[in-house]
């Protein structure tokens, strides 16, 4: 399999905060990696980085063999990386459509003039929705929903381009356990479409439920990544705390 | 499954009109204003005339289209305090250069130029530097005033050169009977309207005032919004400072004095909520229309205008509360 996404020791420092230090770590195509790391570890920061919402202080990227230097998460989503952030980043007072389509809203013409185009992105929304097995209605505003639909209408903003990598920043934190395994189900689906996987999460049962593989970050290190098969709960916890120095 | 989902989605869509258009704060304060004209017209024989409905609507023309531009930028979670002081300006600059023997189009240029100069400095402060915009807009409110002062040398202008009577007429006159302001805010609110649920900068609008985070997250130009936002502000300000001076017949330096207030009152009665991410166009033109209808309803009835404060404060407070108690019930 090709290697898809390619981190070289990528850093980040806010001011004095050393956030990230040296983490190489690579993504190949159709790949599941699990991202794990106590709280504060840099796991988002990590993600935003490939995403673009970051630049990294030193550090290359590479996507698909060829050097990338996001300046705007829009660089990053043309190139193919779509990311659900850990708060969702919704806007409650928009509908799930409008939601879903923030920031490339559909237009057709009118006229002169070039309008959003709702009435596509209801049904495309919708469709997107019923893809996920999701009860969101795309018309809803996004106030009044729960948990599980508020997820729903992040994962489906992934789902609008062909991605080639998704990054999922705790999709299955304050979701039901059946939202859960729709998720989980989700990604494997995504994995079988071929496109790549970054999945943070608290979560070890669902991180070794659906990863091909598991790294570990610890205050901004990375401390290990080794296959899924080859690791074990007990040794992932230990190295997440410091127990484990290295695996 | 996917029966009793389309049967969802087809209920939602099917719920009744009444209660959708009876859950909006903006019918309620359209029925108060309408009730309150219908009572006038009973009580007094003032109140539907020719004459003063024609006042009426030119009064509040200048205060709606106003709050149109105050209404986005609430929208989008911000607040412009410099909008009175934007209308002097633009006042100013439209008298002076006249005066001067400029001809209206190229006076109304220069004065639609400055207050989009406030405009552009509020943005940039705000959404480059980051500053408060409670805080930049007052400071701009200071400065901007007296930069009216300074250019007008604290002289009243009633002279405005070879289109002085051209002047006059745009912001005095009517067409078909329609003074000229209010179809400046017919247009102004028709085009709004569709900007605000059409095109992409009112999407964008409401997502920065309903999740600047989320906004700024998704690749949403965050920071050129807000300028353009606080420069539509401004430009609603100049245009309605130039119109003000052709009704007036001339240019005074406390022109638009506390103005900043009213606008900030329509657009809040109108359902604008400051926390952003909400606020509606007509919504902004019917909080307008309601504060001058009190305004002039207590002239007509001969109540002390000393009282007009109390009514508005009122409404604002009865407008706010109406919205949270909805808010409760949606939750309940
Ligand atoms: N924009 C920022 N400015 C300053 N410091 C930041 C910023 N973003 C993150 N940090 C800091 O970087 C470090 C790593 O944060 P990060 O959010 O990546 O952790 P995390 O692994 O995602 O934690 P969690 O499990 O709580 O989500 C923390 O010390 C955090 O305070
Ligand atoms: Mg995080």
């Amino acid at each position: 399999m090709v290697e898809r996404l390619k981190l070289t020791g990528i850093s980040k420092h806010f001011g004095a905060i050393r956030a990230l230090h040296d983490v190489s770590l690579s993504v190949r195509e159709g790949e599941v990696l699990g991202l794990m790391g106590d709280n504060g570890a840099g796991k988002s920061t990590l993600v935003k980085i490939i995403a673009g919402n970051f630049r990294p202080s030193s550090g290359d990227i590479e996507l698909d063999g060829e050097s990338r230097d996001f300046h705007h998460p829009k660089d990053a989503q043309r190139a193919g990386i779509e990311i659900v952030y850990q708060d969702l980043a919704l806007c409650d007072n928009l509908t799930a459509a409008s939601n879903v389509y923030l920031g490339r809203e559909l237009r057709r013409s009118l006229g002169p003039l070039r309008i959003i185009d709702y009435g596509r992105m209801h049904r495309r929304a919708g469709e997107l929705f019923a893809l996920l097995k999701s009860e969101t209605r795309p018309r809803d505003l996004v106030r009044k929903m729960s948990g599980g639909q508020r997820q729903a209408v992040a994962i489906a903003r992934t789902l609008l381009a062909d991605a080639k990598v998704v990054l999922m920043d705790e999709p299955t934190a304050a979701i039901s356990v059946r939202q859960v395994a729709e998720v989980l189900e989700l990604i494997r689906r995504l994995r079988d479409r071929g496109i790549s996987v970054i999945l943070i999460s608290h979560r070890t049962p669902d991180v070794f439920g659906v990863s091909d593989r598991i790294a570990v970050l610890r205050r901004g290190e990375l401390v290990a990544c080794k296959p899924t098969a080859n690791s074990s709960p007990e040794e992932v916890t230990g190295l997440i705390t410091g127990a484990i120095e290295a695996a | 499954m996917t029966t009793t989902l389309e049967q969802a989605i087809g209920q939602s869509q099917h719920r009744s009109v009444l209660s959708r258009i009876m859950s909006l704060q903006v019918f309620w304060i359209f029925l108060a204003a309408v009730l309150a004209c219908g009572a006038l017209s009973v009580l007094t024989d003032t109140f539907a005339t020719e004459r003063n409905l024609f006042n009426v609507t030119r009064n509040f023309a200048f205060v709606a289209i106003i709050a149109i531009g105050m209404t986005t930028v609430i929208a989008s979670g911000g607040i412009d305090l410099s909008v009175g002081a934007s209308v002097v300006l633009s006042a100013v600059v439209v008298g002076a250069t006249m005066e001067a023997g400029f001809p209206l189009w190229a006076a109304a240029l220069f004065a639609i130029g400055a207050a989009l100069l406030v405009g552009l400095v509020n943005g940039i402060l705000i959404a480059f530097v980051g500053m408060p915009p409670f805080v930049v807009t007052l400071g701009m409110l200071s400065f901007a005033r007296s930069m009216a002062l300074v250019l007008s040398n604290n002289k009243m202008i009633y002279e405005f050169g070879p289109d002085h009577d051209l002047l006059l007429w745009l912001g005095g006159g009517s067409t078909f009977g329609i003074p000229h302001p209010v179809i400046v805010l017919v247009i102004l609110t028709a085009v709004m309207s569709f900007v605000y649920n059409w095109t992409r900068w009112g999407q964008h609008v409401f997502a920065i005032g309903g999740n600047e985070n989320a906004a700024v997250l998704t690749g949403i130009p965050v920071r050129g919004m807000k300028v353009s936002v606080y420069m539509f502000s401004a430009f609603t300000a100049g245009i309605a400072g130039i119109l003000m001076v052709g009704w007036l017949g001339s240019v005074t330096t406390n022109l638009g004095t506390a103005m900043e207030l009213t606008v900030i009152a329509a657009a809040v009665i109108g359902g604008a909520n400051l926390a952003g991410g909400e606020g509606t166009v007509f919504g902004a033109v019917v909080g307008a229309l309601l504060i001058e209808v009190i305004r002039n309803s207590l002239i007509l009835l001969g109540i002390s205008t000393f009282w007009q404060g109390a009514f508005i404060g009122c409404f604002i407070v009865i407008a706010v509360a109406f919205d949270r108690v909805r808010s409760w019930r949606g939750q309940g």
